[in-house]
């Protein structure tokens, strides 16, 4: 049942992401992108984007865009709650045992680990994105044709302007979307 | 303390209103959780802020969710859970739905196509600068653990394509390993 399975599917998701923000990005692509196959890299690179233009996190965004899509309302109602059913337990354990001990040692040390994994996994995520942008039909080649130059040259110049000026991530992403807008109008082709 | 009805329903247009204008994920929206029921409310003070915000951040999920429960609990016990998680899921969730149903209208238009084309430059830009920050944040630490733990979850999800939730679990196995191994230690000392 289609319910079950997003469900699951986002329990999962909430479940295993730990640190926040894009923390949750890899799993979300693993479940969605790679596993059920309810995305494409090319719509699950949309998503991110459009969760960076909206509030709430990415991962509620995810559930209720991926539930929409693929089961209507009640399919975006039962991927939200997957997604926040394991916090809402963790949490509440978490609080009741800090209350009661004040001591989080080995939870503490877990995280530790945790956090370079993390770096790991959204470092894999975001060259996936990356790899989406760039290359035409979505994987690594030295073909000149493969390659989007006006998509290489937007990364580059929104990396830049990411490190070396006070920008932040929203107005970079929508300088981008207007520099692609505007040249793919002068030249008359998307 | 106020009447417990009024507070869950602060409770819950407080959560409300802090997830519709929280734009920049997790970490902006504890701030602004502090400076509402610390500063302008004072439900909570600050030492247990803090707490509470540790908790939200060792907690799996999205942070401002995990605020939301973390708050609720403290103030309200379980109702006030269910009524701030609502409150705070709420706004993305009706968005978000929006944005679905005018999909495939919005992404059939061009200049919307070519505007989300460029956009995805932009969003790997983002990552790359967040991983890149992230990144150097490990390094500094100079853990030889650390930096094994980084480069071998890399490995494995690039080169190995091995389930993503299995690196997560056995990364947080060899963190729970170290911890006791190095008490154990400590208390030999």
């Amino acid at each position: 049942m289609i319910y079950l399975q997003l469900f699951f599917s986002f329990l999962q998701i909430g479940a295993f992401s730990f640190g926040g923000g894009y923390a949750a990005m890899p799993l979300i692509q693993a479940q969605i992108v790679d596993g059920h196959q309810w995305l494409t890299a090319l719509e699950f690179t949309n998503l991110i984007t459009i969760s960076q233009m909206t509030p709430g996190p990415i991962a509620v965004n995810a559930a209720t865009f991926v539930g929409t899509q693929i089961a209507g309302p009640l399919g975006a109602v039962a991927a939200t709650v997957g997604c926040i059913l394991p916090s809402c337990f963790f949490v509440t354990a978490l609080a009741y045992v800090y209350t009661k001990y004040r001591k989080l040692d080995l939870l503490q040390g877990a995280l530790g680990a945790l956090r370079p994994a993390v770096v790991a996994l959204i470092a894999q995520a975001g060259i996936d994105i990356l790899v989406t942008a760039v290359f035409v039909n979505g994987h690594v080649s030295l073909d000149l044709g493969n390659v989007s130059v006006r998509a290489a040259v937007w990364f580059v110049l929104g990396l830049v302007l990411l490190r070396k000026t006070k920008l932040g991530a929203v107005p970079v992403m929508v300088l981008c979307g207007a520099l692609e807008a505007v040249v793919s109008m002068v030249l008359g082709r998307g | 303390m106020e009447k417990k009805s009024t507070v869950l329903k602060k409770l819950f247009f407080s959560t409300f209103s802090l997830s519709m204008f929280t734009f920049g994920g997790g970490y902006v929206i504890i701030s602004l959780m502090k400076t509402k029921f610390v500063d302008q409310l004072h439900w909570i003070d600050e030492e247990e802020m803090l707490d509470m915000t540790a908790i939200a951040q060792s907690s799996p999920g999205a942070i401002a969710v995990n605020g939301a429960i973390v708050v609720g609990y403290k103030l309200a016990g379980l109702p006030g859970v269910l009524v701030s998680v609502f409150g705070a899921v709420l706004p993305p969730m009706v968005i978000l739905s929006i944005v679905s149903l005018c999909y495939d209208a919005f992404i059939a238009n061009p200049v919307v196509a070519s505007v989300l084309k460029g956009m995805e430059s932009g969003i790997s830009a983002v990552i790359v600068s967040v991983v890149w920050d992230m990144g150097a944040g490990i390094v500094k630490q100079k853990s030889v653990f650390s930096a094994a733990i980084m480069i071998g979850s890399f490995l494995a999800c690039m080169v190995w394509k091995v389930n993503v939730v299995l690196i997560i679990l056995t990364a947080a196995a060899l963190g729970i390993v170290r911890t006791l191994v190095a008490e154990k230690r400590g208390r030999r000392k």
